[in-house]
C-alpha cells in the first residue's frame, strides 16, 4: 500500500482515538509502579506493589480461579459454540431459522437478569454454587458470543473447499480438519479470545453464582477497591494486561504456514 | 493406475434421475462418455448440467430407484466422492487460501499416502504442464495470484493425480475474453495429450462446439440432444436446440403430399418441399429450423429453379464484417438471412430496406424439428 500522509484533521481524530483507549491503561501501569500508598501523587519509581502480590493470597486464589473458570469455560463454550455454528451454517433443518434468532439473546439479556435466573436455576436444581456453577454460568452467556463469530466466519466461507478436499481424497473427517478448521481458525480463536475475556473479566452474574467462598479475580478487586485502594490491584491490573498482549501475539503466530520444501529460497 | 482399463464407456448413466425436494434437477438422463473424449454437458442456467456433473463426481447421489451411475463398469450410486478417483475443476476455482500454491497441489498427493520424497517432483512437474513457472509461483498464497494463474493451479492440482476423468464446471467463465480463448486450445490440446476424459460444463454453446468431441445440450432437466458439435448444428433435434445453438429461423406448415424426395408443405402463406423424416405425415403439422446461412435472399423474379422461395421485404441490412445480415420480413415473421461478404460482388448492399425480395434456401439446407420435450 502506498505511504499517504493523513490530513491533519484526520490525525487529530486518531490522536484522540488513542488517548481515549490507551490513556487509562497508561496512567494505570504508571501507578502501578507509584511508590506511595495513596495512588494519586506520584512518589518515586519501586516495584514494591509487584513483590506484594506474592503476600496477597485472596489475589493470587482470585487469579487462580478467574484462570480455572475462564479456560474451562472458554475450551467447552467453544466447542459447542463452534458445533452450533456447523449445524446452522452448514445443514438446513426444521427450526434453524428460530435457533438463529435466539442465539442473540444471551447476548442482548442484561447481565443482571442472567445472573439471577441462572441463580434461581442453580438453587432450584440443587446446584451446589462455587467456581463450578461459576464455569456453568460462563458457558451458558459464552456459547452465543463463539457461535455468533464462528458463524459469521463460516458464512463467508467457500462451500466447495470441502468438495475440492473431498475429490481429491480426503473423507468427510479429514476435509474438515485439514480445510475447514484453518479457514475457520481465525474465527474460533477470535470467538475463543472474547469468550475468555468475557469470562475472565464478568462480575455481575458471576457475583450472583459463586455462593459464599467462590471469588474469582474481579470480585477480590471489587472487595478491596471498596474496603482501602492498595496500588497492587494496578500491579495485578498490569500482569493481566501484559498477559493477554503475549497471549494474542502468539495466537497469531502459531496460525502460520510451514512451507512444502524446505531447502528452497522463499520467492516473493 | 495399474488396473487394466475397462473397455466400455468410462461413465455410463442409466435413466438417472435426481431431485431436490420437489425439484426435479435431473430427469431420466442417459448417456455414455467414451474414454478420452472432450464431452461437454451445455445448456442454460438451471437445465440440470451442473447436477449432472455433481452426480459423476459423487456429490449428490440419484434418487432411490433413480437409475444407475457406472464409472469404468463399476456401479457407484453409493460411492463417496473420494472413493472414485476423479479430478475436478471448480468454477470459482475453490483454491484452498490457507495454503501455498505448491501445498494446494500437493493436498491431494498427501491424501493418497505419496512417498515424501516423490511429492515435490510431481508437484513441480504438474505446475510446468499448466505453464506456471515453479519457482516463481510454488509459494505463493491463492490471493496473490490472478485470476488465469488460479485456474492453472486449480488444474494443476487436479492434473497431478492423473485422474481418470477431469470434471470442469464452467471454469472459463470468471476470465476475460482473450484468456478464455487461449485456456480453450490449452485444455483441448491437453486433453489429446494426455488421452485424459474430460467432461466439461458450460452454458456457452460457442465453446462447446469449439472444444468438444460431443455434447450433451441439456434443457428443463432432460438430455434435448446428444451428438457431435456438427450433428447439433447442422440437424438440431428440436426447436430449443435449433435456437440454443446458433441462430435458426422457423417456418411451420402442414404436410400436403410426397414428393420424389421428400414432402410437398403448404405454409408461410406458400409452398415449399422439405426432405423426408420418419415422423412425418399426410396432413401433419410440420415445423423445420433453416440457419441464416443456409438462406439465400433474391429479387422476386430471380430465384434459381428448384429452390424453396417465400417473398418478403427488406426491413434491415446489417453490417459484420465477415457477414451481411439481411433481415427480411415474411408475413408475420422475421427471418435472418446470412450473406458472405464477397467484397466487390456483395451483392445485398444493392438491398435495401423496404426491396421487395425472396429468401430461398435448397429443400435439403433445413431440419425437421420435434417438439420440445
Amino acid at each position: 500500500m502506498k505511504n499517504q500522509r493523513l490530513p491533519y484533521w484526520l490525525t487529530l481524530g486518531v490522536a484522540i482515538v488513542f488517548l481515549f483507549m490507551h490513556a487509562p491503561l497508561m496512567v494505570l501501569v504508571l501507578f502501578s509502579f507509584n511508590d506511595s500508598k495513596f495512588s494519586m501523587e506520584w512518589k518515586g519509581f519501586t516495584t514494591k506493589w509487584y513483590e506484594r502480590l506474592a503476600e496477597r493470597q485472596d489475589i493470587l486464589d482470585g487469579l487462580y480461579s478467574s484462570l480455572t473458570v475462564g479456560l474451562a469455560s472458554t475450551v467447552i463454550a467453544t466447542v459447542l459454540g463452534t458445533l452450533m455454528a456447523l449445524a446452522l451454517a452448514r445443514h438446513e433443518f426444521r427450526g434453524r431459522r428460530a435457533m438463529e434468532a435466539l442465539l442473540y439473546v444471551p447476548i442482548v439479556t442484561p447481565e443482571i437478569v442472567v445472573g439471577i435466573s441462572l441463580l434461581i436455576l442453580f438453587m432450584a436444581a440443587h446446584f451446589p454454587l462455587g467456581l463450578g456453577s461459576i464455569t456453568v454460568a460462563h458457558v451458558a452467556f459464552n456459547i452465543s458470543f463463539v457461535a455468533v463469530v464462528v458463524h459469521a466466519r463460516l458464512q463467508g466461507m467457500d462451500r466447495n473447499l470441502e468438495e475440492a478436499a473431498m475429490i481429491l481424497g480426503a473423507d468427510e473427517i479429514t476435509a474438515f480438519f485439514r480445510v475447514t478448521v484453518p479457514q475457520l481458525w481465525p474465527g474460533i480463536l477470535s470467538g475463543a479470545m472474547l469468550a475468555f475475556t468475557m469470562s475472565f473479566d464478568d462480575y455481575v452474574i458471576t457475583s450472583f453464582v459463586a455462593g459464599t467462598d467462590a471469588a474469582t479475580l474481579p470480585m477480590v478487586v471489587y472487595t478491596m477497591v471498596k474496603k482501602n485502594i492498595e496500588p497492587s490491584v494496578n500491579a495485578i491490573s498490569t500482569v493481566v494486561l501484559i498477559a493477554t498482549t503475549i497471549l494474542i501475539f502468539v495466537a497469531d503466530r502459531a496460525g502460520r504456514e510451514k512451507p512444502l520444501t524446505a531447502e528452497k529460497a522463499p520467492v516473493e | 493406475m495399474a488396473e487394466a482399463p475397462h473397455a466400455g464407456p468410462v461413465v455410463e448413466f442409466k435413466n438417472v434421475s435426481k431431485t431436490f425436494g420437489t425439484y426435479k434437477a435431473c430427469i431420466d438422463i442417459s448417456l455414455r462418455i467414451e474414454r478420452g473424449e472432450f464431452f461437454s454437458l451445455l445448456g442454460p442456467s438451471g437445465c440440470g448440467k451442473t447436477t449432472t456433473l455433481r452426480l459423476i463426481a459423487g456429490f449428490e447421489e440419484p434418487d432411490v430407484n433413480g437409475g444407475e451411475i457406472r464409472i469404468d463398469g463399476e456401479f457407484v450410486n453409493k460411492k463417496r466422492p473420494y472413493e472414485r478417483q476423479l479430478g475436478m475443476v471448480f468454477q470459482n476455482y475453490a483454491l484452498f487460501p490457507h495454503l501455498s500454491v505448491e501445498r494446494n497441489i500437493a493436498f491431494g498427493l498427501e491424501m493418497r499416502a505419496t512417498p515424501k520424497t516423490e511429492v515435490p517432483g510431481r508437484v513441480e512437474r504438474a505446475m510446468k504442464m499448466v505453464r506456471l513457472d515453479p519457482g516463481l509461483f510454488a509459494r505463493r498464497k491463492p490471493a496473490q495470484l490472478s485470476g488465469g494463474q488460479r485456474q492453472r493451479v486449480a488444474l494443476a492440482r487436479a492434473l497431478v493425480l492423473e485422474p481418470r476423468i477431469l470434471l470442469l464446471d464452467e471454469p472459463l467463465g470468471a476470465l476475460d475474453l482473450k484468456l478464455r480463448k487461449e485456456m480453450q486450445l490449452e485444455l483441448k490440446h491437453l486433453n489429446k495429450e494426455l488421452g485424459m476424459t474430460f467432461v466439461f460444463v458450460t452454458h456457452d454453446q460457442e465453446e462447446a462446439l469449439t472444444m468438444s468431441d460431443r455434447i450433451a445440450v441439456m434443457s428443463n432437466s432432460r438430455i434435448a440432444q446428444l451428438g457431435t458439435p456438427a450433428e447439433i448444428y447442422e440437424c438440431p433435434r428440436t426447436p430449443f436446440v435449433a435456437r440454443f445453438i446458433g441462430e435458426s429461423n422457423f417456418f411451420e406448415g402442414r404436410c400436403r403430399g410426397r414428393t420424389a424426395a421428400g414432402w410437398q408443405v403448404d405454409g408461410e402463406g406458400s409452398t415449399f418441399e422439405i426432405p423426408h423424416h420418419p415422423s412425418l405425415t399426410d396432413g401433419a403439422a410440420v415445423r423445420i429450423a433453416v440457419r441464416p446461412e443456409w438462406l439465400d435472399v433474391f429479387r422476386p423474379d430471380a430465384v434459381p429453379a428448384g429452390e424453396n422461395a417465400l417473398p418478403g421485404t427488406v426491413r434491415e441490412v446489417i453490417y459484420l464484417g465477415e457477414t451481411l445480415h439481411v433481415l427480411v420480413r415474411v408475413g408475420e415473421r422475421e427471418v435472418a438471412v446470412a450473406v458472405r461478404n464477397e467484397g466487390q460482388l456483395t451483392r445485398p448492399l444493392t438491398f435495401k430496406a423496404g426491396d421487395p425480395v425472396a429468401v430461398a434456401w435448397m429443400r435439403d439446407d433445413c431440419q425437421v424439428l420435434e417438439a420440445d420435450a
